[in-house]
């Protein structure tokens, strides 16, 4: 287990209104190991997909609880926890296959390959009725006299 | 999410401006129905110049779009896709469904 150089923790409400909110949190988190902006769209993107499944899947009639955990590891290394204590996933392996969803029409099935294709390391803990976690990693390689 | 229509010689234009999420895609995909409801277009294009953030709904939007120009016979563009949209569509390989412009 790596050790935690800094975190921060925020509990808000499954209200869809807060998606922005989240990814500007984890945006400006980023911030201090000095992401491009091609990285830090990565990690915007990434963190609006896994908070839109916890407000979409984990509460589908109802407001919960989601947190999102933000921690910096050792070597650059962003981690992001996303997690809800809704309904949980049945299937995680059907869950991340491309184009696979059980939401409405204006989802696409796409949100866990895009989360696989922006960061380094996805894992999805669920348990029904208990909710879900989901933890992903990338690497920000840090810049060389402002280049890379 | 603000939408913007320009029609001409049955070829539709719709501008997006501003985040397209979740929070905003059903709104979205309602609005342009609309536009299409009242055009009638033989073309559609979806001008994603003025998207300043993208995620997954943005390809629901365009799959929506894509399934009712098919229903009224009609095809379907996408055009100006900024940096961060563009890698969302390329993770989706959208570019194999729909042209890209």
């Amino acid at each position: 287990m790596k050790r935690a150089e800094n975190y921060v923790m925020m509990e808000f409400l499954s209200r869809s209104s807060n998606e922005g909110f989240a990814r500007i949190v984890a945006a400006g988190f980023a911030a201090q190991l000095d992401p491009t902006l091609d990285e830090l769209g990565d990690i915007k993107t990434a963190v609006s997909e896994a908070v839109t499944n916890a407000i979409v899947h984990a509460y589908p009639n109802e407001l919960g609880k989601i947190v999102l955990k933000l921690k910096i590891l050792e070597g650059s290394v962003l981690e992001i926890t996303v997690r809800d204590w809704g309904k949980g996933i049945e299937d995680v392996t059907k869950a991340r296959e491309p184009l696979f969803t059980t939401g409405g029409e204006e989802r696409s099935g796409m949100g866990f390959t895009i989360m696989e294709s922006f960061m380094d390391r996805v894992n999805v803990k669920s348990a029904a009725q208990k909710g879900t976690s989901v933890v992903m990693r990338k690497r920000i390689a840090p810049r060389i006299s402002g280049k890379r | 999410m603000e939408v913007k229509a320009k029609c001409q010689a049955r070829e539709l234009t719709l501008y997006l401006t501003g985040e397209l999420d979740h929070h905003g895609a059903k709104g979205l995909i309602r609005q342009v129905e609309q536009e299409i409801e009242v055009a009638l277009p033989i073309k559609t294009i979806l001008d994603f110049s003025g998207v300043t953030f993208m995620d997954s709904s943005g390809i629901a939007v365009v799959m929506r779009t894509k399934m009712r120009m098919r229903e009224i016979g009609g095809s379907i563009a996408v055009r100006t896709v900024p940096t961060q949209p563009r890698k969302v569509f390329d993770a989706a390989g959208i570019d194999r469904l729909v042209t890209m412009e």
